[in-house]
C-alpha cells in the first residue's frame, strides 16, 4: 500500500478518542476534588456518641439534677418488612397517620440509613416497648439522655435544656452543635453550658450501599470518644431550698438566702414555680407552651428578674448613709410628724435605734432630707443635686441599680433614680427634696430585685462589704474563687455605724417583726410594707442571723401579702430556723405561713 | 534465521500487551469485589477472580490450539465459521436462556456461553474473506455494498433480536474497515455529523439549533463554488441535519425503550436523578474521580467494593482501576490500549494478503469500539451500553472471543511471508 492516508486517518481517530478520555479523566481525577468528598459521603456513616451531661449537686453533694436514660427509636425503611401496622401503632401508642407520615419522612431521607422514628422515650415507657420491638425488623434503639430532677425544686435557677434552635445553630461558629443536639436554654444550664455539655464523640463507620457495616473508617483515626460534662456543685442547700418552696406555695414572690461571708446562695426560690421534670424529654414542647402561657408566670425567675420597691427595708441603708455623712448621730431624734409622711403608733420622738425598731417613717423623711440638703449651696435645687450625687454613690455601693453579676441569665439591675431621671421628668434644677422624698422610705422611683435585697442584708451582716452572690462553687474538681478584690465589694461606710444599725435591726424583732423571733437565735431584721397602687401591699423582710458571725442573710418578698411583719418576716424566720437548727420547732408559725392568710 | 519459524515471525509486542492486559485484568477483577472482612484468596474458585483465572488459563489453551492449526485453515474455514455462528445466533433465540433482559446465553450445566461474542470474530473474518474472494474494484458498487451490508447486517439483526443492543452496536465499528478499503470519507463525515447533531439536539434548544443549521448552510453557500455537486451535497446535508434534529425527540421518545431513554437522560444530566437513572453514571464517576492522581492503592478502593458502582467486575470494571490506581493507572491503561491499537494497524499494514489486512482492521475496530464505549460510559461521555472492556471485564465468553479474535490475527501475521496475495 503506497497510500498511507487512510491508515493514518484511522490511527488519528483512535488517538483522538484516547486523548479526549485522558483529558476527561484528568479533569475528574486530578482537577476536581469533589469526587473524593462524594466518595466519603457514600461510605462513611457518622455515628454520634452523646456525652453524659454533668450532674448538678447542692452544697453538701446531694443530687439536684441527674441524667436519665431515654431512647430514640430508629427505623431503617428498607428493613421494615411485612409488619402489622395496626398492632405496631397500638403498641407504640401512635395513630396510623402518624406512622405513615414518619415512615414517609424516613424513606425520603434514606431507605438504608437509620432515621429517628420516635424521640426520647423515657425508660418507664420504654420497658414496655422493648418486648415488642424484636417483632418489628428495621426498628432499633439509640440511647439518649434526658434530665431528671429528683426533688423537682429550684426550677427557675436550674433552667432547662432543649433542642438547639436554628438561629443558635447558625450562630455556633465553633461547630460544637449539630441539629437535634440539646443545649442549656436558661438558668444554670445556660450559664454553665460549656462546662456541663461535655464533648460529643463521633465514630465514623464504613458502610456499603446497603448500609451494612464494613468496619471503621481509616482504622478509627478520626473517631473521638464522648467526654462527659463536668459536674457542678452549687451553693444551694437542698433542704432549705425545698423548705422555702414549700413555704411559698400558693404565693407570689421570692426568697433569696445568702451566706454573707462567702456570697454563696443558700436558697433561691421563685414562686409560682413549676416541676422542672415537665421540661424534659418528649413533652417539652407542649409543657413549655402551657407554662409560658400561664398568667401566673411560673417561668419568670423572680429573684433576679422581678423588680420591686424595697419599702422600709431601705431605711437601714438611709441610716448608714446618714451616719457616715455625719448628718445624724445615734442619739439624733426626730419627731414623728405624720404631716410629712404617714406612720403608726410607737414611742415618740424616736432616736435612730427606735426609728429602725419601729420603722418610723417621718424619722427617715428627716434623715434623708439631711443627707440630700447639707446646705452646701445657697440654691436649694443645686444643693439637692450635690446631696443626691453623694447619696447615689453610697446606694450604688450596696450593689443596687446594677446587676450584681450572679451566675444566672437575664439578671435585672433594678432602678436607682439618678439625676438624669429626675432631670428628664421635671427638668434640670426643677426638682428638690420635696419632689423625691418618697425615696426616704424606699418608695417612689426606686426598684430592687429580691436578690439585691438579700445581698443588702449580707452586706449589713458583714458590716461593710459583700461578696458577689453566686450559685456554683465548684466545677468538676475545681473550686471557684470569689474571695478576691474583684468579687469583694467594699461599702464606704465605717463598721461602727453598721454596728449601730444592726442593734436597731436586732430590736426590730421585738418591734415590727415579732413573728420573726426565735428564742435562742439573735436575728437582725427589718420589715417592709411596699405600697402597691395595683392592690394589696407587698410584704418584705430582710434579715440575717446570728447577729454575731452571721451564717445566713435573707430577703423574702411576698406579693400582695400586706404587712412585712406577717408573711415575709414569718417566712424568713422559719427559713433561718430551718437553716441554723436543721428543723423547725415553731409549728404554729409554719402553719400560719402555709395557710397563707396574711391579710386581716 | 529461519524465516519459516513461527516463533521468530510472531508479533511479540501484541502478545506482551495481551499478557499485560489479562494479568492486570485478573488482579483487577480480584480487587473489584475484594472484601476486607471475608479474606478470599485470589485463587478461590467460588469468587470471580478464581474463575477469571480459569478463563485466562483456558484462553492460553485456545492460543495453543490456534497456533497448532495450519494458517490456511482460517482462510478456508471463514465461511463455515460464519455460517455456524449465525446458526448459533438463531438457536440462541430459540433455546437460549434469558439473563437480565437479553436472550443471548446458552446454558449447559453451570457453563454459559454467549454466541454474540463470537459473532464479532466470525463477521470480521467473513468481511475479510469477502474482500479476498470478490476483490471488489469499487467498494461503492451496489453489489459490493449489498453484500457487505448483508454480512454485517445479519448478525446485527439477530443480536438485536436477542435484546443485546450493546453488542449489536459493536458491528458499527466495521465502518472503519470499509473506510480503510476505500469507502468514501464522506460516509465517515456523515456519521460524525449525525453524531454531532444528535448530541447538540440533546443539549441545545431545538429552535436555536434549527436556526443555526440554516445560517451555517447559507454561509457555506456563500463560500463554495456553486456547481451541481456541491449544491446538491449542501442541500442534502442541510436537509438531513434539519430532519435529524427535528426528529431526535421522536427517536428518543418513540423508538427507544424507557431504559434506553434513561441512559440518554443520564448522559445529559446525571445529577437530575442521582438515585434513579443517574445512579450508575454518578457513582461510576465518583469512584473514578475519588481515585485522585495516584489512587487509593490496590484493594483499597471503597466505592466499588461496597457496591456503590454496579456491575463492578464486568461492565464497570474500569472504575476499580480509576479508584485504586488513580490517574496514573487510568492513563497507563489508555496509553497501553492506544499502543495496542496502533500495533494492530501497523501489523495489518505490513500484510501482503488483503484478507489478513482486512481482518486486522476488523480486529482493531472491534477493540477500539469496546474500549471507547466502555470507558466512555464510566466517565459520563457515552450512554451506558453494556459491553465489556476487552481483557479486563470478568467473563469467559468475552475473554475467549477477544483472545480468539486477536490470536487468529497474530497467527496469520506470523505466516505473513508465506501468505501471498492471490
Amino acid at each position: 500500500m503506497s497510500d498511507l492516508g487512510r491508515p493514518i486517518t484511522i490511527g488519528i481517530i483512535f488517538l483522538f478518542v484516547g486523548v479526549i478520555y485522558a483529558y476527561k479523566l484528568f479533569t475528574i481525577q486530578v482537577l476536581d476534588s469533589t469526587y473524593q468528598a462524594e466518595a466519603e459521603k457514600n461510605i462513611v456513616q457518622k455515628e454520634i456518641l452523646y456525652p453524659y451531661r454533668g450532674n448538678i449537686y447542692d452544697r453538701h453533694g446531694e443530687l439536684l439534677v441527674q441524667n436519665q436514660p431515654a431512647f430514640d427509636i430508629l427505623v431503617v425503611p428498607k428493613e421494615v418488612k411485612r409488619i402489622d401496622t395496626l398492632s405496631f401503632c397500638k403498641h407504640f401508642n401512635i395513630s396510623k397517620e402518624e406512622f405513615d407520615s414518619k415512615m414517609l419522612k424516613a424513606r425520603q431521607y434514606s431507605m438504608v440509613r437509620p432515621s429517628v422514628f420516635k424521640k426520647m422515650i423515657p425508660i418507664r415507657e420504654f420497658a414496655v416497648f422493648q418486648d415488642f420491638l424484636v417483632n418489628y425488623p428495621g426498628f432499633s434503639i439509640q440511647p439518649r439522655i434526658i434530665r431528671d430532677y429528683p426533688d423537682a425544686t429550684l426550677a427557675n435557677a436550674l433552667g432547662y435544656i432543649g433542642e438547639i434552635d436554628k438561629r443558635r445553630l447558625a450562630r455556633d461558629t465553633t461547630n460544637v452543635y449539630r441539629q437535634g443536639d440539646y443545649i442549656g436554654i436558661s438558668g444554670l444550664e445556660e450559664i454553665y453550658e460549656e462546662e456541663l455539655r461535655g464533648r460529643t464523640g463521633v465514630k465514623y463507620n464504613l458502610v456499603n450501599v446497603r448500609g451494612i457495616d464494613k468496619g471503621s473508617f481509616k482504622g478509627g483515626a478520626y473517631d473521638t470518644s464522648a467526654v462527659a460534662g463536668k459536674n457542678l456543685m452549687t451553693t444551694i442547700d437542698r433542704q432549705l431550698q425545698a423548705y422555702g418552696e414549700r413555704l411559698m406555695k400558693g404565693k407570689r414572690g421570692a426568697i433569696v438566702a445568702i451566706e454573707p461571708a462567702t456570697g454563696e446562695i443558700l436558697a433561691i426560690s421563685s414562686n409560682p414555680t413549676y416541676d422542672p421534670n415537665l421540661l424534659t424529654g418528649r413533652e417539652f414542647g407542649t409543657n413549655y407552651r402551657q407554662l409560658s402561657m400561664d398568667t401566673t408566670k411560673p417561668i419568670f425567675n423572680r429573684p433576679v428578674m422581678a423588680l420591686y420597691p424595697p419599702g422600709s427595708i431601705f431605711k437601714v441603708v438611709q441610716s448608714l448613709i446618714a451616719l457616715e455623712e455625719g448628718v445624724i448621730g445615734p442619739s439624733t431624734r426626730f419627731p414623728c410628724n405624720r404631716n410629712q409622711v404617714n406612720c403608726h403608733a410607737h414611742p415618740n420622738p424616736a432616736n435612730l435605734h427606735n426609728a429602725i425598731k419601729y420603722s418610723c417613717n417621718p424619722y427617715f423623711y428627716s434623715t434623708f432630707r439631711k443627707i440630700v440638703n447639707q446646705n452646701l449651696h445657697e440654691n436649694t435645687f443645686i444643693d439637692t443635686r450635690i446631696g443626691m450625687e453623694k447619696w447615689l454613690d453610697y446606694v450604688r455601693s450596696f450593689g443596687l441599680g446594677e446587676p450584681l453579676g450572679i451566675d444566672l441569665p437575664n439578671e435585672k439591675g433594678g432602678q436607682i433614680p439618678g439625676l438624669g431621671l429626675y432631670d428628664r421628668i421635671y427638668g434640670e434644677n426643677r426638682w428638690k427634696f420635696s419632689t423625691i422624698y418618697s425615696l426616704s422610705i424606699g418608695q417612689g422611683e426606686i426598684l430592687v430585685s429580691p436578690l439585691q435585697m438579700a445581698n443588702m442584708a449580707a452586706a449589713i451582716a458583714n458590716r461593710g462589704y459583700y461578696i458577689r452572690p453566686h450559685l456554683v462553687k465548684k466545677i468538676g474538681d475545681e473550686s471557684l474563687d470569689y474571695m478576691n478584690s474583684i468579687d469583694r465589694h467594699e461599702i464606704p461606710i465605717q463598721e461602727k455605724y453598721f454596728d449601730m444599725v444592726v442593734e436597731g435591726m436586732k430590736d426590730a424583732i421585738q418591734g415590727t417583726a415579732m413573728r420573726a423571733y426565735i428564742p435562742d437565735i439573735e436575728i437582725c431584721g427589718k420589715t417592709g410594707t411596699a405600697e402597691n397602687p395595683h392592690g394589696e401591699d407587698h410584704s418584705v423582710f430582710m434579715a440575717f442571723a446570728p447577729k454575731d458571725d452571721p451564717k445566713i442573710a435573707i430577703a423574702v418578698y411576698v406579693e400582695n401579702a400586706g404587712w412585712g411583719g406577717r408573711a415575709a418576716a414569718s417566712t424568713a424566720s422559719l427559713m433561718i430556723e430551718k437553716y441554723l437548727k436543721g428543723e423547725v420547732n415553731r409549728k404554729w408559725l409554719e402553719e400560719f405561713v402555709l395557710k397563707g392568710d396574711f391579710i386581716y | 534465521m529461519d524465516q519459516r519459524s513461527v516463533w521468530y515471525n510472531v508479533d511479540w509486542i501484541s502478545i506482551l500487551l495481551f499478557l499485560v492486559f489479562v494479568i492486570a485484568g485478573w488482579l483487577n477483577v480480584y480487587a473489584a469485589v475484594y472484601d476486607d472482612q471475608a479474606h478470599y484468596s485470589i485463587f478461590d474458585l467460588s469468587q470471580n477472580s478464581g474463575k477469571q483465572l480459569l478463563w485466562i488459563l483456558s484462553s492460553f489453551l485456545i492460543i495453543a490450539i490456534l497456533f497448532l492449526l495450519d494458517y490456511r485453515f482460517y482462510n478456508n474455514l471463514s465461511i463455515p465459521v460464519y455460517v455456524t455462528v449465525m446458526l448459533l445466533l438463531v438457536f440462541v433465540l430459540i433455546f437460549g436462556r434469558e439473563v437480565a433482559g437479553s436472550k443471548s446465553w446458552f446454558e449447559i450445566g453451570s457453563f454459559r456461553l454467549q454466541p454474540a461474542e463470537f459473532a464479532k470474530f466470525a463477521t470480521a473474518l467473513m468481511i475479510a474473506k469477502y474482500f479476498d474472494i470478490a476483490k471488489p474494484k469499487n467498494i461503492h458498487s451496489i453489489k459490493t455494498l449489498v453484500s457487505l451490508g448483508a454480512i454485517i447486517g445479519l448478525p446485527v439483526i439477530l443480536i438485536f433480536l436477542q435484546g443485546d443492543t450493546g453488542t449489536a452496536m459493536v458491528f458499527g465499528a466495521f465502518v472503519l474497515v470499509l473506510y480503510r478499503e476505500g469507502l468514501s470519507p464522506l460516509i465517515l463525515l456523515f456519521i460524525l455529523l449525525s453524531g454531532i447533531v444528535f448530541v447538540l439536539t440533546l443539549f441545545i434548544d431545538q429552535v436555536y439549533l434549527l436556526s443555526a443549521i440554516i445560517i451555517l448552510s447559507l454561509i457555506v453557500f456563500g463560500i463554495i463554488r456553486r456547481n451541481v455537486v456541491n449544491l446538491s451535497l449542501l442541500v442534502g446535508t442541510a436537509a438531513y441535519c434539519l430532519v435529524l434534529s427535528a426528529g431526535v425527540d421522536f427517536i428518543i421518545n418513540d423508538l427507544f425503550k424507557p431504559h434506553q431513554q434513561n441512559r440518554i437522560k443520564a448522559l445529559i444530566d446525571p445529577g437530575a436523578d442521582p438515585l434513579g437513572y443517574g445512579w450508575n453514571v454518578t457513582q461510576s464517576k465518583i469512584a473514578i474521580g475519588s481515585g485522585g492522581f495516584s489512587g487509593k492503592g490496590f484493594l483499597q478502593g471503597t466505592q466499588t467494593k461496597f457496591d456503590f458502582v454496579p456491575e463492578q467486575s464486568t461492565d464497570f470494571v474500569f472504575c476499580t482501576i480509576g479508584e485504586e490506581h488513580g490517574y496514573l493507572g487510568s492513563l497507563a491503561l489508555i496509553v497501553l490500549f492506544m499502543l495496542f491499537l496502533m500495533r494492530i494497524i501497523y501489523v495489518a499494514e505490513r500484510q501482503k494478503s488483503r484478507l489478513v489486512r482486512v481482518y486486522g482492521y476488523g480486529v482493531a475496530s472491534i477493540f477500539f469500539f469496546h474500549f471507547g464505549v466502555n470507558i466512555g460510559m464510566t466517565i459520563g461521555l457515552f450512554p451506558v451500553v453494556g459491553i465489556p472492556l476487552p481483557f479486563f471485564s470478568y467473563g469467559g465468553s468475552a475473554l475467549w472471543a477477544f483472545t480468539l479474535l486477536l490470536f487468529v490475527f497474530i497467527k496469520m501475521d506470523a505466516h505473513r511471508k508465506q501468505i501471498l496475495d492471490r
